[in-house]
């Protein structure tokens, strides 16, 4: 059984049949009887007061149930929206949140702030009145960067907070870290821009509320990661309805990449106005809302020191950031610049000191939260950039001075200067792997050819360190994390042999649904095909603090091993009785329980439909064969590896060609190798989109998103990357039950300092991301 | 979308006799369905010329090429006898537009970063419509402009064949128009380069078709000053880079010839 369909195997998904046939049900493939549609009234200003709203016209349009604005929710008692995570600055104080009403209340403040929600019979009418509401703005001034947010005299965005200013939080030993700054014998300074980044998921989000007025229970589907953080956050923070007469179901959900973890203004609009109208409300998002509205990512302006002894080992590192949060704090903006961003600073290396502060700031843009990595490729952008520049100023091989500070394979358990311990890893021998698979000692000879064709070569090294598997409950709450993050399973037994698993975990791309079932074929010997993973129903599964950080496998799976702890204990008892041995006697290996030293033995399907039909039973043991376990992990996992870029440069029009790439990762115990390879490529193609192509960008003058669809947006396409070469070491995580550190944002965590260190190896010079061919060009031809 | 009417004549004359100030012609629709569903047009009709048939192929005839302006860009790609055209053609967007997208539609719109363009005034064509024949050099007349009339509706578009030419394009990374193209022909009225994306409209390099004409060669374009005034300026390209890519691209262009 588990050569084929256990551990370690490469199963082909399970879910993609019902992808490929047409036959998956996303949330706008849902339709209600009697269903009414919503379309949102979104400010065209980046920053305005709200003189007069004007709805008359608008309600008298054909097939018009009703427009909702803020006023109506503040009226109805809805709360607004929240962020989940409390960051304490320097000075001890707390983060500041400004009120954020699902629907503006007085001011607008990005272009694409909801402002009311009109509900027709059609969309098309619900469209046509949204143009007959008249809204009188009075333009204010604005500011879409961070730098000019956070600089004396900038436009105020609210009134409640003084200079723009989030919060200003720090981490580890400013006096140890400037302290080796001042006496080391290299420093390396350099400025460096994160850029900001768009999600685009493929399926847009979406939600559709639906009151049952018998029941007093409001059904609300949408596109969530997480649909019982919705079902909590919106009942328990917004008021929209007690916790058990809200149900959460996201059905199958194309993509999410972050974006889809927060708690919206739309789905929270849609589960209000639902049960205020008593109809079922859908909205789907059009693609330029997408653009406007979902959480965008990264955005960081940096400024790094790092010191060096004279053999190129790293003595001390300090980092000051200001981050981009757009207008307000979405629901885990907070925690990404700092705790998800700050202590990843150590990377794989012994520093003695290091210390970042972190100024977050308030613009007219939409707001900035946790997208594929979520501060991890901040981290190991500003990490990797750093020790490669270092390494070029210092005149010392970019391989070699990582070698010189990577934490030896037998330091673990690692405690970093910034609150983490690594568990485990050899990261010397990713590298190593990484060198001779990309055939680094041939580099020269091919730089060399690749100039007689008057093109520029460059490699390019990324050794990242990532934390997932976010994380044990009591540590993050001591962080000022508002929830536990710990995993629900429930392992059900059917009477006939079958398995329903029902998870925490949300699916919407990374193949659940295949893995998961793996776990279940492995440990207890059920064909693959007996084992259906149930996920995203509130009403079904057990609460589960859903998918991201790369956790479902790491904690999600973990809980699916306790589960099935208690399944195996309870199966002895029922084998031991049947049997006629004693409990002690019964061993167990893959789904076959057997009296030891004898040839005496019972299947988990005997045992499972024994547990239904007790007829010969044990006395002191409940029937049935459905057993819940909740795993709170112990820490953090730590996958890392080293990924090599190799480039191609044509000077005359900046165009990079990517020649080659290897990534040597370590996501410790791989449940199916296929499915992790995916993931990679995945999360390659979004971190070399970032580094080459993708770029939003908001006008500065008139605070319009000037990148507001794929004509200007670059997408990363197929014809863009290299065939990826992607190999693992693995060295198992020590503390989950699994040894699985995790896999899904690693790619997009390494590559963009891989791909950076590269162009700027070819070019000879520092450039920013996105690596345009403007850029390059310029750069290039010394302009 | 707003709410239109759509008519589909089966004739050129009864599409002819629908058009007036709120109707407007369907082609292929690449442009127009996007600007409809952003709701920044309101016609009255659609004028959908797909049932006109006599509108559509690709027709080789003696040193002459016409094309019916309702020939989609994948059936020039597959079908021109001019290799420049057919990889011009297959350059243009992606498979879908490709696919649905007409050369007539194309150079009716003249988006400044259109590709076809390039190819009419590069290859010296002329455009026939139901009422007249228009020459390349004077059909496209400014960003999003053309001499076409109201109620004048292209037939065809008929490429003399050059004794060489090639087509060269920097797509804009995001859109996949083109940041520059240029099209460099041997025709036989001369040397044409043809620059389309860089200006906001499609215009001839007269500097490198001199110098061209005087020694075909990357040298002889190699010291000629591109300046970039006038040029375009985005987002995704400044105007001094827009420039280059002329210079690189007719080069590249030559080069191609030659080899």
């Amino acid at each position: 059984m588990s050569t084929e369909t256990g551990i370690g195997a490469s199963v082909r998904r399970k879910e993609d049949k019902r992808f490929i046939i047409g036959k998956g049900r996303y949330l706008d493939d849902i339709t209600k009887p009697g269903q009414t549609y919503g379309y949102f009234v979104r400010s065209p200003y980046a920053h305005a007061k709200i003189n007069d709203f004007d709805a008359t016209e608008a309600l008298k349009a054909p097939g018009v149930v009703a427009v909702l604005t803020g006023p109506d929710m503040e009226a109805d008692g809805i709360g607004p929206i929240i962020c989940g995570w409390s960051i304490t600055s320097k000075d001890g104080t707390p983060h500041k949140a400004p009120a954020h009403p699902a629907l503006a209340i007085g001011h607008v403040r990005y272009v694409g702030h909801q402002v009311a929600l009109v509900v027709a019979d059609t969309l098309q009418q619900a469209k046509d009145a949204a143009e007959l509401v008249e809204i009188d703005y009075e333009e204010l001034p604005h500011v879409v960067e961070v730098g000019d947010a956070l600089a004396e005299g900038a436009p105020q965005i609210h009134a409640d907070v003084p200079g723009n200013l989030s919060f200003d939080w720090e981490l580890g030993d400013k006096a140890a870290a400037e302290q080796a700054i001042s006496t080391a014998h290299h420093v390396t300074r350099m400025d460096l821009r994160n850029n900001r980044v768009i999600p685009n998921a493929m399926e847009p989000r979406a939600a559709l509320g639906e009151y049952d007025m018998g029941t007093d229970e409001i059904t609300l589907y949408t596109t969530s990661q997480n649909p019982h953080v919705h079902r909590l956050v919106l009942s328990a923070f917004n008021g929209v309805a007690p916790e058990h007469k809200l149900r959460v179901i996201a059905p199958d959900v194309g993509g999410g990449f972050g974006s889809k973890i927060f708690i919206y203004s739309e789905e929270t609009v849609c589960a209000w106005a639902t049960k205020k109208l008593n109809l079922p409300i859908k909205w789907t998002a059009e693609r330029s809302e997408a653009f406007l509205s979902d959480a965008h990512g990264r955005d960081h302006e940096t400024h790094a020191e790092m010191a060096f002894d004279s053999n190129g080992k790293i003595l001390g590192f300090k980092v000051s950031t200001k981050a981009n949060v757009g207008c307000y704090l979405s629901t885990f903006a907070s925690a990404v610049p700092t705790y998800l961003y700050g202590t990843l600073l150590n990377g794989q290396y012994t520093m003695p000191a290091i210390y970042v502060e972190v100024q977050a700031g308030f613009t007219n843009t939409a707001p900035v939260d946790a997208y594929r990595g979520a501060g991890r490729p901040e981290a190991t952008y500003v990490v990797e950039r750093m020790i490669e520049i270092g390494a070029r100023e210092m005149g010392i091989d970019p391989g070699e001075i990582r070698k010189r500070n990577f934490i030896a394979p037998d330091a673990y358990p690692y405690e970093t200067p910034v609150i983490m311990t690594y568990d485990s890893g050899n990261y010397a021998l990713a590298m190593d792997k990484a060198q001779e698979t990309i055939d680094y000692a041939g580099f020269d000879a091919r730089k060399a050819e690749s100039a007689q064709r008057g093109k520029l070569r460059g490699i390019g090294y990324s050794s990242f360190i990532e934390a997932c598997g976010i994380a044990p409950s009591a540590a993050v709450g001591s962080l000022g994390a508002g929830v536990g993050l710990w995993e629900s399973a429930q392992v059900r037994f059917n009477p006939t042999g079958s398995v329903t698993v029902f998870t925490g975990s949300h699916s919407h791309g990374q193949g659940h649904e295949t893995t998961f079932a793996q776990i279940i074929s492995d440990q207890l010997g059920v064909p693959i095909d007996q084992v259906e993973i149930s996920h995203g129903d509130t009403g079904k599964v057990p609460f589960g603090m859903g998918t991201y950080g790369s956790r479902s496998l790491a904690v999600g799976g973990s809980a699916i091993m306790k589960a099935i702890d208690k399944i195996v204990e309870k199966s002895k008892k029922i084998a031991a009785h049947t049997l006629e041995a004693s409990v002690e006697d019964i061993e167990h290996s893959g789904g076959v329980f057997s009296v030891a030293g004898t040839d005496k033995q019972m299947t988990m399907a005997e045992i499972a439909f024994s547990a239904y039909v007790p007829h010969n039973y044990p006395a002191d043991v409940e029937p049935g064969m459905d057993e819940t376990a909740f795993y709170d992990p112990l820490n953090f996992t730590f996958p890392a590896g080293t990924h090599i870029a190799e480039v191609e440069i044509d000077p005359e029009t900046g165009t990079t060609e990517i020649l080659d790439w290897v990534a040597v990762d370590d996501f410790g115990n791989i449940i199916n190798p296929m499915i992790v390879e995916g993931q990679v490529h995945g999360g390659l193609a979004q971190g070399i989109g970032q580094a080459l192509m993708e770029n939003c960008v908001y006008d500065k003058e008139s605070g319009q998103l000037l990148t507001g669809s794929y004509m200007d947006y670059c997408m990363p396409r197929a014809d863009d990357l290299p065939t990826f070469r992607v190999e693992t070491i693995n060295t198992p995580c020590t503390t989950n039950p699994l040894g699985v550190k995790g896999c899904g944002e690693a790619g997009a965590i390494s590559a963009p300092a891989a791909l950076m260190n590269a162009i700027t190896n070819a070019l000879g010079k520092e450039i920013d991301m996105p690596a345009t061919p403007e850029k390059v060009w310029r750069a290039a031809q010394g302009l | 979308m707003y709410e239109f009417n759509y008519k589909r004549p089966s004739t050129l004359d009864e599409a002819a006799a629908l058009l007036n100030e709120d109707t407007v012609l369907l082609a292929g629709g690449q442009t127009l369905l996007p600007t409809l569903k952003q709701r920044l047009a309101q016609p009255e009709a659609l004028v959908d010329l797909s049932a006109i048939e006599s509108l559509r192929g690709v027709c080789p005839d003696g040193d002459q090429l016409a094309i019916g302006s309702m020939t989609t860009h994948a059936e020039v790609a597959a079908k021109a006898t001019i290799p420049a055209l057919a990889s011009l053609a297959k350059g243009i967007g992606d498979a879908q537009v490709r696919n649905r997208g007409t050369i007539g539609g194309s150079i009716a719109n003249n988006d400044p970063a259109a590709d076809y363009p390039a190819a009419v005034v590069g290859l010296n064509a002329v455009i026939t419509t139901n009422k007249r024949a228009i020459a390349g050099d004077d059909f496209f007349t400014d960003l999003f402009e053309t001499v076409l009339e109201e109620g004048e509706i292209i037939t065809n578009v008929t490429f003399p064949q050059p004794d060489a030419a090639a087509y060269m394009k920097f797509d804009n990374p995001a859109s996949r128009y083109a940041i520059v193209g240029v099209m460099v022909a041997k025709t036989s009225n001369g040397i044409r380069v043809a620059i389309t994306g860089a200006g906001p409209c499609v215009f001839r390099q007269t500097e490198m078709e001199a110098a061209l004409s005087s020694n075909f060669s990357t040298q002889s374009i190699e010291n000629i000053n591109v300046s970039a005034d006038g040029l375009n300026s985005d987002l995704h390209a400044s105007a001094e880079y827009r420039a280059n890519l002329i210079k690189v691209l007719a080069k590249r262009a030559v080069a191609q010839i030659d080899g």
